[in-house]
């Protein structure tokens, strides 16, 4: 079973030379520590960046250079800004060749949920619908199961939808699974140490596994 | 040159009164009109909808205004730093509507550029998308989302000229420019004001002809909402 570094990692290895990248906030900002040596990618933080570089060093922080979790970051040699509606225009025009993204729950059949609680949490979708409905490249990291050990790849979301029909990729802390087109779940690769039967029991959306299936190769 | 200056944020706020809807420019506190929201407090005018990408936190920025009450409605696009605002939302105190960040940005811009609605995917199949028109464009549905019809823009830059010419710093950018665009009386503060002449034409970015009152601001607080640095070495 991975851990969020684990999972940071494998979708590391998603990443290819030349891309222009998304991350959002949680797991998927874990994964710009493990964008392998050689592999030139562009970091868009949808505030209004594009090349964005690592925390600063203390004592240089700028109230003014921040990323889209409010964090301060620096720029990049080769770094642009730019205003909101930008930022926006060259996501839904499909600039951005890879999206990561968290989730609460997804659907069997693409369907994405992660901005709100009914009751609960209300926090906003901030620019995760205009990411998951315009993207053509979107891997999901989350969590397979809850603490309860419930599911959280279903047959339909429970929880309010981000997006309709749009997910195609998830990494878990116990696999990587494609969504089928035509509906369902895919077992690619397993956790280290993680059974096939452990995640179909783990997934209470239709799940196509075969007997064997290759461990993720982390490095 | 068509001079736009005003002594301060009192006088540059002066108009603005009960029920009125005010944009402001910002991205959780950075490039927020930090000395327009102080006037907007000290004046105490009530039931605005503010239309802002984030909520501030409880004691800066939004969250100084929700916390005297002062705000009737938010439109924004995330509002999870602040507890004040959950706490008002949850008990229905205040009416809060949520829409996508770029739709945020987009219906900006449209109504800065003279279009009464744009189309976009975002929300499409979701609650965001109840009540709304559709269209189908090349096999894929779209969500018509009207422009904004905001009484006045409160924007935050780095530079600006008397004559209204904005120039903006980092990701202080950020709404600022398109909400420049959509008021029907745009406000700008600036950290450093001009005279025309001394800023380049060529690196503007927002035109003067959006801005209607521009004063330099003072003492900027700048507060940083996430700390993060890397250890030397």
């Amino acid at each position: 079973m991975l851990d969020k570094n684990g999972i940071a990692r494998r979708i590391a290895k998603e990443i290819k030379d030349g891309y222009y990248v998304n991350l959002g906030i949680g797991i998927p900002t874990l994964v710009a520590n493990y964008i392998p040596e050689g592999v030139n990618v562009v970091l868009q933080s949808e505030n209004g960046l594009l090349g964005m570089g690592p925390f600063p060093f203390e004592g240089e922080e700028d109230p003014d250079m921040i990323n889209a979790g409010k964090q301060t970051i620096t720029t990049l040699p080769g770094s642009s800004v730019f205003d909101s509606a930008m930022s926006f225009g060259m996501i839904r025009s499909q600039k951005i060749d890879l999206t990561i993204l968290g989730a609460m729950e997804v659907s069997e059949n693409g369907d994405i949920a992660n901005w709100k609680i009914p009751g609960k949490m209300v926090k906003g979708m901030g620019g995760a619908m205009d990411l998951v409905a315009s993207a053509k490249n979107i891997i999901v990291a989350m969590q397979h199961i809850n603490k309860a050990g419930e599911s959280k790849l279903l047959p339909s979301c429970t929880l309010p939808l981000t997006g309709v029909n749009c997910i195609r990729k998830v990494v878990t802390e116990l696999a990587v699974l494609d969504i089928l087109p035509e509906g369902g779940f895919r077992l690619i690769e397993r956790a280290p140490g993680v059974s096939v039967d452990f995640i179909i029991q783990s997934t209470s959306g239709k799940l196509f596994a075969e007997a064997d299936v290759k461990e993720m190769d982390l490095n | 040159m068509i001079n736009k200056k005003v002594s301060g944020a009192e006088e540059a706020i002066r108009d603005i009164t009960d029920g009125k809807t005010l944009m402001l420019g910002g991205f959780g506190l950075c490039g927020i009109p930090e000395n327009c929201i102080s006037a907007l407090v000290k004046k105490g005018v009530k039931d605005l909808t503010c239309i802002s990408n984030n909520a501030g936190v409880d004691d800066f920025g939004i969250g100084l205004l929700l916390k005297t009450r002062q705000v009737k409605k938010m439109i924004s696009s995330y509002v999870g730093e602040n507890a004040e605002f959950e706490r008002q939302l949850l008990s229905a105190e205040l009416e809060v509507e949520l829409i996508p960040q770029g739709t945020l940005a987009t219906r900006c811009m449209a109504a800065g550029y003279g279009m009464p609605a744009i189309f976009t995917p975002a929300g499409v199949g979701t609650e965001v998308a109840e009540g709304k028109e559709t269209r189908n464009f090349n096999g894929k549905e779209y969500l018509m989302e009207y422009a904004f019809d905001a009484d006045f823009a409160l924007v935050k830059a780095w530079k600006g000229d008397t004559a209204g010419n904005l120039i903006f710093r980092s990701t202080s950018r950020n709404f600022n420019p398109v909400m420049a665009m959509a008021g029907k009386i745009t406000i700008a503060e600036v950290e450093e004001l001009v005279e025309p002449g001394e800023l380049d034409p060529d690196h503007i970015h927002t035109p003067g002809v959006y801005v209607h009152r521009i004063f330099q601001g003072a003492d900027y607080e700048k507060r940083i909402e996430q700390r993060t640095t890397r250890p030397r070495g």
